[in-house]
């Protein structure tokens, strides 16, 4: 316990960080299962190939010593433009591939997760054949300077930037699904896809744009994981795909608030149970606080609500 | 990957003229082949396409340039190596030992990994296949009885006593062990920890972080216990895989005590994936890295192994080479069957590349040499015995 | 109306031969039906034995191993998920845990305490029974997805546990677990290292009594319950059906199968270690459960067995070996989705099957097929 206490802030403040990647990554599942009631679980290569496409970026980009202030600026926003862009667009032809054939024809949802583990291990050995299997590491892009000590924690420059991007995308995602015309074509999808239709809302570009949407969210979880971990491999996203469909679940999968809090919520929970009972614990803590709070609350903890206006 | 393709295609051709019409040749019937006196398969297994396949290329290339020495003598009976892919996974060791069995081999370098050792031990000794491991360090392989196992080094009963030693030489009292809660990285961190406790160090943090295969873990938490702790140094115990990114996120976060790490981590990926953090490191390996430094007989291995496969030797090649002599050894001295080969083994004394090569009746190497290195400006050097090393 | 009626092809010969055929099986004398099983039986223990089939079959490797493992633990352990998916239809992304759990009791009481196989057998049994009645009981309440990632969860636990549990062996596992007894003189029951063929016997007499039991099971209450939660859940619980109960009845024969193929298993390896019970094991039997046939016990044989053999065959082209079994996974849900070899009422439901179910039940119900999309 003494170790809880000493590492409080360390863990809290590495918790978040850590929490803010799965919440983004977590957007990709919850939106999606709020439209089609469909466990997109090839989501995790998505997030891998937007790690990709940062690491391209950087190489093209010929950045050998670390950015800082506006060249770093323009940076994060022209690397997290391009993951966004491939890791969207990947989403968009895996939706056409792999999903929408299978909604056409009206099968099962174990077809579908079917379909989706299939086109996952593509995805991954396609990058392992044809890109690399071995780990590719990229060059730093920003100095990984101590802001601020809290207690026994570090506030690092590359922490904040993992945190604040996360929550910029977030709160422009939910201004998006809740404030404008498209948001709610999206909701009503999520409500009643029937009714919907007879409103006129174009099914499969709702859909589509859907998964253009929670692609780009993986698409920029990857570059600040990148940036954070200066490290990627075509398994990257497995575990990190877990942990942040756990997040989904954990606030209340096909909405978008409960993905923020879940993804938050996780990080923290494994922070601190690693600091309790030893880091190689952290995946049984994660998965049991998962099963504990749904049984008590079995749609998670903020419910499902993408359908509902508050969104 | 292209520069690994680069390097087989040289290897290949390197040995293009020993294979020339060998490799078409039949499969020697059943049981103990090889008998017919013109062709002698020796077989390789080790991981050559998994997450820590550069170790085990290491080693084919360097039995590959044994094979393509003896070549050069133009000898009556022919040798081919014949490859079996375990991809450092023993339940496809077991999987392939049949097999192994079955075409005829009648020696086999490898398998590499401990792990794979222990599951296919007695599918070898059962067929009475001698085998010699370059790289298979766990202590208890040579507590089965198997008189077919042999490796060429120095077990891990060696190598953790001998880096808690070398940590205690150096002045360190207050250490952090961690592994990566592998089969290879908690049985090596053991060692070092009991033998660390019983030269009076203490042992501040002793902890496990699950490595996953080859994703990138997020560290956090165990380096804020270990900057908690104020350690002298840090031993970790895994592949070269996950080291490099644990070492990067151990300075990013603000710990300076010095990083210790085993044979796994000694291979140029570490420096590759720690980067600036990677210097100063020090790696235990039971292991000879012969470099452009070297002299006599190690000096014309790096040459060759240069000009074959246009890099130097990496971890564990020197081994490669020298169980694949010590196979040769005994085909040049008309041993052509397991049983012939499996005898000749227990009295094989000749220098290797590595070192003296001479195995006990338990098929461990006689002597138990561990070198330490250090990673200096981003190259790796020797540094001397664990006993007598110094960190600068 | 769904798509799917309207793209309906007109019935191929092979599938009216298929229908044919099976229409005669069923009008079959009980004595006659029951002389084909005993020649399916004797074909399937022939298997390793006819000359020339393992060049054929497994060039790369040995047939008679591959034929115990991975083909015959596939099946057993794809018979047992068929009971939770198939039967019942819930998703379970976890069954590997159980087949974890009866090898790690075979691991410490025959090899850590030298007991029998055979008295581990059912102790083994009983574990995984005893693990999917823990498992259930809280989270079957639960919807279709939920389940799924509270079951992945569980595979994982198990396996992180027992990674971090000096008494379960930690990463090294366990090593030395005892064969099965041989039965003296008998070379088809002399257990070996070296002979694979009499687990592969022993193999298919589990699949035999495992195929009688859970064929009784499905003609029985239990059986006619289950395709009434599968089929629609809201309208069993209305129906007087209590769901829940025979959910965990489902999870718990699952489990049962599962663990004694653990058993098996570890008897066989003699070595286990927490890397052998990943999630893409799960993942792999749940492939070969719908590739096959949910449902449908022929069609999940089938299934296994593809599953397990096809990347035997593509030894020479390991790399590209999973990329193309992900591949033809997409392919197959998008041209097969009932799988390679359905039962007919299996086929039924899924040919009726509106979005209905898979909209509110979330069971494997479907994805949503409303007319237009």
């Amino acid at each position: 316990m003494s170790n809880f206490v000493n590492q409080f802030w360390a863990s809290t403040i590495d918790g978040l960080t850590q929490g803010a990647i799965y919440a983004l990554v977590a957007l990709g599942y919850t939106l999606v299962y709020g439209v089609l009631r469909l466990i997109n679980f090839a989501h995790s290569e998505i997030f891998m190939i937007g790690t990709f496409a940062t690491v391209g970026v950087i190489s093209a980009a010929g950045i050998t010593s670390p950015l800082a202030g506006v060249g770093l600026l323009l940076f994060v926003l022209g690397a997290g433009a391009v993951a966004a862009v491939v890791s969207g667009g990947s989403a968009v032809v895996l939706e056409r591939v792999a999903y929408r054939p299978l909604r056409r024809r009206g099968a099962t949802q174990l077809a579908a997760l079917i379909s989706a583990i299939g086109a996952s291990l593509f995805l991954q050995q396609a990058v392992s054949i044809w890109v690399t299997s071995d780990a590719r590491t990229t060059e730093r892009v920003m100095e990984k300077v101590n802001l601020l000590t809290i207690g026994t924690g570090d506030l690092r420059a590359d922490k904040l930037l993992v945190f604040v991007g996360a929550m910029a995308m977030m709160i422009l995602l939910d201004r998006l699904v809740s404030g404008t015309r498209f948001g709610r074509a999206i909701r009503a999808t999520a409500q009643n896809a029937d009714t919907a239709t007879l409103m006129g809302v174009n099914i499969d570009r709702v859909i589509m744009i859907t998964f253009l949407i929670g692609g780009a969210m993986a698409g920029v979880g990857g570059m600040l994981y990148v940036i954070f971990f200066e490290v990627t491999n075509f398994t990257v996203g497995f575990v990190l795909g877990i942990k942040a469909f756990t997040s989904a679940v954990l606030g209340g999968i096909g909405n978008l608030r409960g993905a923020l809090l879940g993804g938050l919520l996780l990080g923290l929970i494994e922070e601190y149970g690693a600091s309790v009972v030893g880091a190689q614990w952290k995946d049984v803590i994660a998965f049991s606080v998962l099963v504990a709070v749904l049984m008590f609350r079995p749609t998670g903890l903020l419910g499902e609500a993408l359908g509902k206006a508050r969104a | 990957m292209s520069r690994t393709l680069a390097r087989r295609m040289t290897a290949v051709a390197a040995i293009a003229v020993a294979s020339l019409g060998l490799a078409a040749c039949g499969s020697d019937s059943e049981g103990d082949g090889g008998g017919s006196g013109e062709t002698v398969k020796i077989g390789f297994m080790g991981d050559l396409t998994g997450p820590n396949k550069q170790l085990g290329i290491n080693i084919l290339d360097g039995a590959k340039l044994a094979l393509a020495d003896y070549e050069k003598t133009n000898p009556d009976v022919k040798i081919t190596i014949v490859e079996y892919d375990s991809q450092g996974d023993p339940k496809q060791a077991s999987g392939l030992a049949p097999k192994v069995i079955d075409d005829g081999v009648v020696g086999l370098v490898g398998p590499a990994f401990s792990g794979e050792t222990a599951d296919t031990g007695a599918a070898w000794e059962e067929a009475g296949l001698p085998f010699v491991s370059a790289s298979a360090t766990r202590v208890t392989l040579s507590d089965n009885g198997w008189k077919t196992f042999h490796r060429v080094l120095a077990d891990d009963g060696f190598q953790g006593p001998g880096v808690a030693t070398f940590m205690a030489n150096n002045g360190f009292e207050t250490v952090a062990i961690i592994d990566d809660a592998s089969e290879y990285g908690q049985g090596l961190a053991n060692e070092v920890d009991a033998k660390a406790k019983e030269l009076g160090l203490t042992v501040a943090v002793r902890e496990a972080v699950a490595a996953e295969g080859t994703t990138v873990p997020n560290y956090s938490s165990t380096i804020s216990k270990i900057k908690g702790a104020n350690v002298d140094a840090i031993f970790y115990g895994g592949y070269y895989a996950q080291s490099g990114g644990f070492v990067k996120q151990l300075r990013d976060g603000g710990e300076d005590a010095v990083f210790v790490s085993g044979d796994g981590s000694l291979d140029g990926a570490f420096i590759e994936g720690g980067g600036e953090a990677a210097n100063g490191a020090a790696l235990s390996c039971a292991c000879a890295l012969i470099n452009d430094t070297a002299t006599g007989a190690a000096k014309t291995f790096y040459d060759a192994y240069k000009a074959a496969y246009n890099t130097e030797p990496g971890t564990y090649s020197p081994e490669g080479y020298d169980a694949m002599t010590a196979f040769i050894n005994a085909v040049k001295d008309g041993k052509t069957d397991r049983a012939g080969i499996l005898e000749y083994l227990t009295t094989v004394d000749f220098e290797g590349v590595s070192k003296q090569i001479k195995f006990e009746a338990n098929g461990n190497i006689v002597g138990g040499t561990i070198l330490m290195y250090q990673v200096k400006d981003g190259a790796i050097v020797g540094i001397g015995t664990t006993e007598d090393a110094k960190l600068s | 109306m769904s798509a799917a009626k309207r793209l309906r092809l007109p019935s191929a010969p092979w599938t009216r031969a298929y229908e044919a055929a099976s229409a005669r099986w069923a009008a079959l004398p009980g004595w006659a039906r029951w002389v084909g099983y005993a020649l399916i039986l004797v074909a399937a223990l022939a298997l390793p034995s006819i000359p020339g089939l393992g060049d054929i079959m497994a060039p790369g490797s040995s047939w008679e191993r591959i034929l115990f493992y991975p083909i015959a633990i596939y099946v057993l352990l794809a018979l047992g998920l068929n009971v939770v998916v198939g039967y019942a239809g819930l998703l379970d992304l976890g069954f590997v845990a159980f087949f974890a759990i009866g090898a790690y009791t075979n691991a410490i009481l025959g090899g850590t305490y030298g007991w029998g196989f055979w008295t581990v057998l059912p102790i083994g049994i009983a574990l995984a029974m005893l693990a999917g009645l823990l498992l259930g009981s809280p989270t079957l309440r639960l919807r279709g997805d939920y389940l799924a990632i509270v079951t992945l969860g569980f595979g994982e636990i198990i396996r992180v546990t027992a990674n971090n549990t000096e008494f379960l062996g930690g990463p090294r596992g366990i090593n030395q677990i005892p064969r099965p007894p041989s039965v003296e003189g008998v070379d088809a029951l002399t257990f070996s290292i070296t002979d694979s063929k009499p687990y592969y016997y022993l193999a298919v007499a589990f699949i035999t009594v495992f195929i009688v039991i859970l064929k009784r099971l499905e003609r029985s209450r239990v059986g006619r319950s289950w395709t009434a939660l599968r089929e629609d859940e809201d309208a069993a619980e209305l129906m007087g059906v209590p769901t829940l109960k025979f959910k965990l009845w489902a999870f718990t024969v699952g489990a049962a199968v599962g663990g004694a193929t653990g058993v098996l298993y570890a008897s066989f390896q003699t070595a286990i270690r927490p890397t052998d019970f990943t999630f893409i094991v799960s993942a792999t039997i749940l492939a070969a459960v719908v590739l096959g046939g949910a449902g449908h016990i022929p069609g999940v044989i089938l299934g296994a067995f593809l599953v397990a053999w096809l990347p035997e065959l593509a030894r020479d082209l390991n790399k590209y070996r999973v990329l193309a079994f992900g591949a033809a996974l997409v392919l197959l849900m998008i041209f097969r989705p009932q799988g390679l070899w359905p039962s007919r009422l299996r086929e039924a439901e899924l040919k009726e099957g509106e979005g209905g179910i898979g909209r509110l039940g979330g069971e494997v119900g479907a994805v949503v097929t409303q007319e237009g999309l």
